[in-house]
């Protein structure tokens, strides 16, 4: 007879010394791990709930200004490097990790209405204001400007080219100014009474957004020193931001509470619509992995979004924080700041219940496999019901549900309208990508 | 992106079987979606689902352990092979785990291991509680309780046990100390824990089937299954279904969320005696009291096999790998196979010399069963029984302290509530077949029945309390009736006009 049975001798499952770690064996055969799916849903389950207790996404406020914050950027190359501009004509340079000012001086007579870095190689910062003058600062040069140019009306807008000593300015005309030079070396204009922003594309460094009262994005091309397109829009954009990894993807931040994604070689339908706001959406700034842009509105909320979706994954809001007229995505993509108009800047987490700090593995890893989880149920009720819960300001609220219910009833009106009416059923339905475009000019 | 695809399908044969162990389901067709964003993604997915299922077919060759055979050579039988022949044959260690505790005087035991398979308690009829660690023989506690004891159970690990006393159920340490009478479960016969679930559940003589959650204290639900005095109660491992044998010979399938069987099936012509369920939730055995011994599909709820036991057979187990072990009489047969394929004799056979077997169970992830009978507690060597690898994170029988601690705080992060219970656990994630109107109608119905039943409620309160302090006389009661009396008066008396003066009332 042949026989054998299971003996397990303890020396192969039981560690020698208590240096040692535990042995540990792993069976994957599915009959030995029953419940799967409901173990994984429990799983998922807690990992929402922890996350919404998590969900502290304020870290700290930069206070300093005494009017409202106007304008903001962050350096391109210094992580915790940013200058703040406000409506009293002060420019301050702040340390974010530090959260105070680094250098600061009274800049303008009127409202900074843009600051922007310089080339990137230079430690220089620009900023133009309402007073018609556009200055060019050192830090390390004391409180006075390096250079100063006058032009002929009230600035709106700066933005610098990310390499030669170029920058542009939005006012009455969009001007491309040289910085030896004391006047503009280009002046652009293409219909529009006034230019609200102008934004030079940092990879594709030629190339030039502006938006102008006339509800219209116009893009420039230094090669050739001419316009390339216009796309007119049903509201103004108020801001544009490009894509620092896809060139030729811009967002515009738009009047109509909407934000949206073009592709430059296509305006004819922007590429993707982000809904959310109650009012007019402010300023817009990329992450620099490309994958998520930052928000803020005059309804005195910041969202974030991914940019593959048309609704916002997170919103920012406190008592205190009053309309955002800027903001911006730091470098390394885990913090957002938001000036406001009650004269401070407010520091935030990008993932609002991340833990912040170097992370074991071991954390990293189940962080990763709580994630995917949560990814693949979240279509479940109960799940969805806790990811999505954010609690808002009431009157924020309100004005949602009330657009919500206009925008539904018209929506019924015209299903019932293309139902019983020969006519309209014949009228093609216009997507929702296309809906707020007019037109597109080359 | 730029690789060419390849033809991932495995060539090898055993690797293929061994990929349709690790495949969960059937793939998704993806070639015949329209929208190219989702045929992508669904694309990508069965990649790595693919991936997955390679990867842990190829993983096998890393598991150290091979399970136990006994094969007969020339013209022996294999269920003519004794305990003490096998013992001189196999190594030290398997040798040991065959012994036989002798307790004649305090009747016939039930036993069970925990789920580690590192732990025994034994339970005597007349009151004897004992558990020890049966691989090193250290004693965790004894106890005589004095009073009848039906049935013991291990909770969810070596700390906590349960034991079906004459009138109720009681939850005891590992070190003996009382902790718990559960008053709400009384003449219980027989006893399941639900591991992932942390639910005991309970059935007596009184017919009811109650849920207890153990790590909230709660009563979950009380059904009652209308069938009579039960005596058969087992746990399906794959669901979490309990499988009730009933006197008139049917098997119910319950679960704590409708109050009625899910399923019911007329398995014998007799009192149902024995019930045994295989882990992977399949096949279901059933022993009656007329002989037979019923072995059933329980997927498509259809007989498979029927073999007989000579005597109407007490106890059934079936072991990780499928062995099926009865107790009938004095003797425990094992038998190899026995589900798709109808055998002519068992694998092995023993016999306990005078001593009626009351209770048998296939020792997890060790090549033994141990029994309980009636003069004590034996334990047998069955080669090729228990799963040789175990999983460290779903049971370890080499725990330390500290991992058992941890490992009770994990499951109890992953415990799973008793609505989860259902026929198909693969459910939960799946997509509903509900309309999206179907949906918002039942939750319109659902909420408009429970404001109906709350306000019935209500009114039944209302009504219950007036009825109640209908003659109890308050002092408030009194102030307001006088209060009532005063202003009726006062009614009365605005109502009656001043009489005018006639010549009558003179006389007044």
């Amino acid at each position: 007879m042949k026989v054998k049975a299971l003996s397990r001798s303890s020396n192969d499952y039981v560690r020698e010394r208590s240096q040692d770690l535990h042995k540990v064996q792993r069976n994957l055969n599915p009959t030995i791990h029953p419940f799967e799916q409901g173990r994984e849903y429990v799983r998922a389950l807690n990992t929402v709930k922890l996350e919404r207790m998590f969900a502290k996404p304020f870290v700290g406020a930069l206070n300093g200004h005494i009017d409202g914050v106007y304008s903001m950027a962050k350096h391109p190359t210094r992580l915790a490097s940013m200058i703040s501009g406000s409506g009293d004509g002060e420019i301050r340079v702040w340390d974010i990790s530090d959260q105070r000012t680094t250098w600061s001086a009274n800049a303008h007579n009127g409202i900074v209405q843009g600051v922007c870095a310089g080339a990137t190689d230079t430690s220089r910062f620009l900023s133009c204001s309402q007073d018609k003058t556009v200055k060019i600062w050192d830090t390390n040069s004391g409180s006075d400007p390096i250079h100063t140019y006058v032009g002929k009306y009230a600035f709106m807008s700066l933005s610098h080219h990310r390499k030669d000593p170029l920058f542009a300015t939005a006012g009455n005309s969009v001007d491309v100014w040289d910085e030896s030079r004391s006047e503009p070396i280009h002046e652009f204009e293409w219909g529009a009474d006034s230019y609200q922003s102008v934004k030079f594309n940092q990879v594709e460094t030629n190339i030039l957004a502006s938006t102008g009262t006339d509800r219209t994005i116009v893009l420039y091309d230094l090669r050739t020193s001419q316009p390339i397109s216009k796309v007119v829009m049903a509201m103004r954009t108020n801001a544009i931001a490009w894509n620092p990894i896809e060139a030729f993807t811009f967002a515009a931040a738009n009047e109509d509470h909407n934000t949206y994604l073009f592709d430059m070689r296509n305006m004819e339908s922007a590429h993707n619509v982000f809904k959310d706001h109650v009012s007019a959406v402010m300023d817009v700034d990329f992450a620099p992995t490309g994958q998520e842009i930052v928000t803020g509105s005059y309804d005195r909320t910041l969202r974030l979004y991914n940019i593959n979706q048309g609704h916002s994954r997170d919103v920012y809001h406190t008592k205190r924080m009053q309309r955002i007229f800027s903001v911006q995505f730091s470098m390394d993509s885990k913090f957002v700041l938001s000036g406001s108009d009650d004269g401070n800047i407010r520091l935030w987490k990008a993932n609002a219940s991340e833990k912040l700090g170097v992370k074991d593995w071991r954390e990293r890893h189940h962080l990763a496999y709580a994630a995917s989880l949560k990814e693949r149920f979240k279509h479940m009720d109960e799940i969805r019901k806790i990811d999505r819960h954010r609690p808002l300001p009431g009157d924020v609220r309100r004005a949602d549900r009330m657009k919500k219910t206009i925008l539904s009833s018209e929506k019924r009106k015209d299903e019932n309208r293309r139902k019983h009416s020969k006519k309209y059923a014949e009228e093609k339905r216009i997507p929702e990508r296309k809906k707020a475009i007019i037109g597109v000019a080359k | 992106m730029g690789q060419p695809k390849t033809n991932n399908k495995t060539v090898n044969p055993a690797l293929a079987a061994a990929e349709r162990k690790y495949q969960r389901g059937k793939p998704v067709p993806f070639k015949k979606v329209r929208s190219g964003k989702l045929r992508g993604k669904l694309e990508r997915q069965e990649e790595k689902i693919r991936d997955a299922v390679q990867s842990a077919a190829r993983a096998e060759l890393l598991l150290g352990e091979e399970a136990g055979f006994l094969e007969a050579e020339g013209i022996e039988k294999t269920y003519n092979y004794r305990q003490d022949q096998l013992s001189k044959e196999v190594d030290i260690n398997t040798s040991q785990k065959i012994f036989s505790l002798d307790l004649p005087d305090h009747g016939p035991y039930s036993v069970d291991y925990t789920r580690n398979g590192r732990h025994l308690l034994i339970g005597g009829k007349t009151g004897h509680l004992a558990a020890f660690d049966w691989q090193t023989g250290k004693l965790h506690f004894e106890v005589h309780v004095n009073e009848l004891v039906r049935d013991v159970k291990w909770l969810h690990n070596e700390t906590l046990f349960a034991a079906a006393q004459k009138r109720y159920v009681y939850i005891y340490d590992n070190s003996g100390l009382e902790i718990h009478r559960l008053k709400s479960h009384m003449d219980v016969t027989k006893l399941e824990f639900l591991p992932y679930h942390y639910l005991l559940a309970t059935v007596g003589n009184a017919g009811y089937l109650k849920y207890q959650d153990i790590s909230t204290g709660q009563l979950v639900t009380e059904l009652r299954t209308k069938l009579g005095s039960c005596a058969t109660m087992v746990q399906n491992p794959w669901n979490a279904i309990i499988h009730l044998g009933h006197a008139n010979g049917t098997v119910s399938l319950w679960s704590p969320n409708m109050s009625t069987p899910l399923v019911k099936m007329q398995c014998h012509r007799g009192n149902v005696q024995a019930l045994a369920v295989d882990p992977t939730g399949r096949y279901m055995s059933t022993a009656g009291l007329d002989g037979q011994l019923k072995v059933w599909d329980i997927r498509k709820y259809e007989v498979l096999q029927e073999y007989y036991t000579p005597r109407p057979a007490t106890s059934l187990s079936i072991s990780q790998r499928g062995l099926l072990g009865v107790g009938w009489s004095t003797h425990v047969s094992v038998w190899k196979d026995a589900f798709l394929t109808k055998q002519t004799s068992p694998y092995m056979n023993h016999i306990q010399p005078s001593s009626a077997i009351r209770d048998i169970q296939f020792v997890p992830y060790e090549d033994v069963l141990g029994f309980g009978h009636a003069k004590g507690v034996s334990s047998i060597v069955v080669p090729g029984a228990g799963e040789p690898n175990f999983d460290s994170l779903a049971a370890n029988p080499y725990q330390t302290k500290k991992q058992r601690q941890e490992s009770e705080v994990h499951s109890l992060l992953d415990k799973l509530q008793p609505d989860m219970i259902a026929l198909d656990p693969t459910h939960v994630g799946r997509m509903t077949r509900m309309t999206k109107q179907d949906i918002m109608k039942a939750r319109k119905d659902e909420k408009e029945q429970d404001e109906t039943a709350r306000y019935e409620k209500l009114r039944k309160k209302t009504k219950k309390h007036l009825k109640r302090h209908e003659n109890v006389i308050e002092a408030r009661k009194i102030e307001i009736s006088e209060q009532f009396e005063q202003e009726k008066q006062k009614r009365l008396a605005a109502k009656q006009k001043p009489k005018e003066f006639t010549a009558l009332d003179i006389f007044n």
